[in-house]
């Protein structure tokens, strides 16, 4: 028996990855059309990276440390802003899931597309990926030279590792702080900044957080970003193989499984409170 | 049959008891909306304005029941905050309504929303693109949503557009660089490229120059004809109503107030008077007892009262 819409002759539907794809792509032409914006991060990402990292050269100039610690310096610093600028974007890319489109006033018609969320959020998880890495490798391709560092023990399967599977539970970060936007259609980004800033003071980015306030070091326990530095920086500085960083693999993947599937489930329960409420509502 | 508001009630209650039809590209029953009236935490800040005493919640939405036929195009006419666009937010699945049921073929809005999203499609008043994205950039992503591959989309969008009165070059630009009638008319592209069995205008001709709302409405009813699609048409527009609808339903106040063909209601206020006297304005002014450009309270400002 023809279904209703096969009767009414509605063009059937593709295979589902087709319609997350629609989203990388209008992600995609959005970046294009915003270069100019793209450029200024970017620029902001290097100076980042080179503001921080020369750290470690004042501290060697000091007479501080002894070459050898100072050139560890410089690699934890560079790795640390490095990879922050790396979350960040994938943090900022999928936290802006529903206030990009307010600003644009396209809300409405996206969420009224026969599209399910999860397809929709999975398409912009990918894209925040692949453009966190494109941004990431520019800020390095600029920033290296501008330093001496000794790369020659990294194991770069393991760091890649830890980043892959770090992406997704940092992704599933980004979707739960997406939610504040749909909540709060006034104050919603500005608190999803709060988490990102949250997230760079607990986790370890500049420092070991040995050095946090015991308080504080609570957090980091339950930020996956601790867990990829910490990775990284391993696999890195120490050339940790994949079995000698497993443990933070095993934590990251954790979080994936949790946040991801309890990102998705509390996206959906927000946005029927949203429509319950009548918050969807373009602004501006 | 012409339907008034005073001796509606069996009629409407018939209607609530009828069942869902899988034939009917709409049914409306009974359906409630309400906006405001909860706990709101920002307001024990002391910086913040108290809550005027007996501020509530507020109905925008009291009690709309309708049907729309195969291939019929249905007005909603109402002034401004009279609940016009809020019905078409819950038909469109963007609101959950408080009481009632909405059906579109027999599915349910809320429960089967993805494959009532996929039958309908939507152009409002605003015409919502990604500004800095080209025409073409936003029609490919908003036609890849519904399922259809960039060749479909680059096949069907020269011809549509045509018929629009829009060069296809100019689907190259950003959005921005458009004006406001051809903004509305890549709106209304956007909306029929999908080929929606029902297709829900929100006020669409609002602020264009005559010239792109002749050609937006010439082009809804020429796609409506060849398609036999169903149209549900809100506006504030007397003269557009009677040009473009089979029925009409005036809406006042969140409730539907009468309902017919538009000779209908004209022979419902003409009594004595020669029925070529009556213009559709008058026949608001009398059933509704306040004229159709008299906004009501704004629907947004109750969503955030």
């Amino acid at each position: 028996m023809l279904s209703i819409a096969e009767q009414l002759h509605v063009p059937p539907r593709p295979a589902r990855p087709v319609l997350a794809w629609a989203f990388i792509e209008r992600q995609k032409n959005l970046w294009k059309r915003y270069w100019a914006w793209e450029l200024v991060w970017l620029v902001y990402g290097v100076v980042n990276t080179l503001a921080v990292t020369l750290i470690a050269n004042q501290v060697g100039n000091s007479g501080l440390a002894d070459k050898e610690a100072i050139s560890r310096l410089v690699l934890f610093l560079l790795i640390g802003t490095l990879v922050w600028a790396y979350l960040s974007a994938v943090l900022d890319d999928i936290s802006m899931v529903v206030q990009w489109e307010r600003w644009e006033g396209t809300i409405e018609h996206t969420l009224m597309a026969p599209v399910e969320r999860w397809l929709h959020l999975t398409g912009m998880v990918l894209f925040g990926i692949l453009h966190g890495i494109v941004r990431t490798l520019l800020i390095f391709a600029i920033a290296v030279p501008f330093f001496t560092v000794h790369l020659g023990d990294a194991d770069w399967l393991a760091a890649t590792v830890v980043l892959f599977v770090g992406s997704f539970s940092v992704a599933g970060l980004a979707i739960l702080a997406g939610i504040l936007p749909m909540l709060y259609p006034e104050r919603g980004q500005q608190m999803s900044m709060m988490v990102q800033a949250f997230v760079l003071l607990v986790s370890g980015v500049y420092y070991e957080v040995g050095v946090l306030p015991a308080w504080l070091r609570a957090f980091s326990y339950i930020s996956p970003a601790t867990y990829i530095l910490d990775g990284i920086r391993g696999a890195i500085i120490d050339g940790k193989s994949v079995a000698d960083v497993w443990p933070q693999i095993a934590a990251l993947a954790g979080f994936g499984i949790g946040l991801i599937p309890g990102g998705i489930f509390l996206f959906a329960i927000a946005e029927r409170w949203a429509k319950k409420t009548g918050r969807l509502k373009r602004q501006g | 049959m012409v339907e008034m508001n005073g001796h509606m009630n069996s009629e409407t209650t018939a209607a609530a008891g009828r069942s869902a039809s899988p034939l009917l590209p709409l049914q409306v029953r009974d359906v409630m909306k309400s906006f405001g009236g909860g706990f709101d935490v920002g307001r024990l800040l002391p910086w913040q304005r108290a809550k005027p005493p007996g501020d509530g919640a507020r109905r925008v939405v009291d009690g709309i029941s309708f049907e729309i036929r195969r291939g019929e195009i249905f007005g909603v006419i109402g002034a401004n905050g009279s609940g016009k666009s809020t019905l078409i937010r819950m038909i469109s699945t963007l609101l959950l309504p408080d009481e009632g049921d909405i059906r579109i073929f027999g599915m349910d809005v809320v429960r089967q929303s993805i494959q009532v999203r996929a039958l309908i499609n939507r152009v409002s008043a605003d015409p919502s693109f990604f500004r800095n994205m080209t025409a073409a950039e936003n029609l490919l992503f908003f036609g890849r949503v519904y399922g259809l591959s960039p060749r479909e989309i680059r096949e069907r969008l020269p011809e549509m557009l045509r018929r629009l009165g829009f060069e296809w070059e100019r689907a190259l630009e950003p959005m921005s660089h458009l004006s406001r009638g051809q903004q509305q008319k890549i709106a209304v592209a956007r909306a029929f490229l999908t080929s929606p069995v029902l297709m829900l205008l929100d006020e669409p001709t609002t602020g264009l120059d005559p010239r792109s709302k002749r050609d937006v409405q010439a082009f809804v009813r020429q796609v409506q004809r060849e398609h036999d699609a169903s149209i549900l048409l809100t506006t504030h527009d007397m003269e557009e109503a009677e040009l473009l609808c089979d029925r009409i339903s005036f809406i006042s106040g969140g409730k539907i107030v009468a309902e017919g063909t538009p000779l209908e209601l004209r022979q419902l206020v003409a009594g004595a008077r020669p029925l070529e006297s009556i213009n559709m304005e008058t026949v608001f002014m009398e059933l509704t007892g306040r004229s159709v450009e008299e906004d009501e309270e704004p629907e947004e400002a109750l969503i955030h009262a």
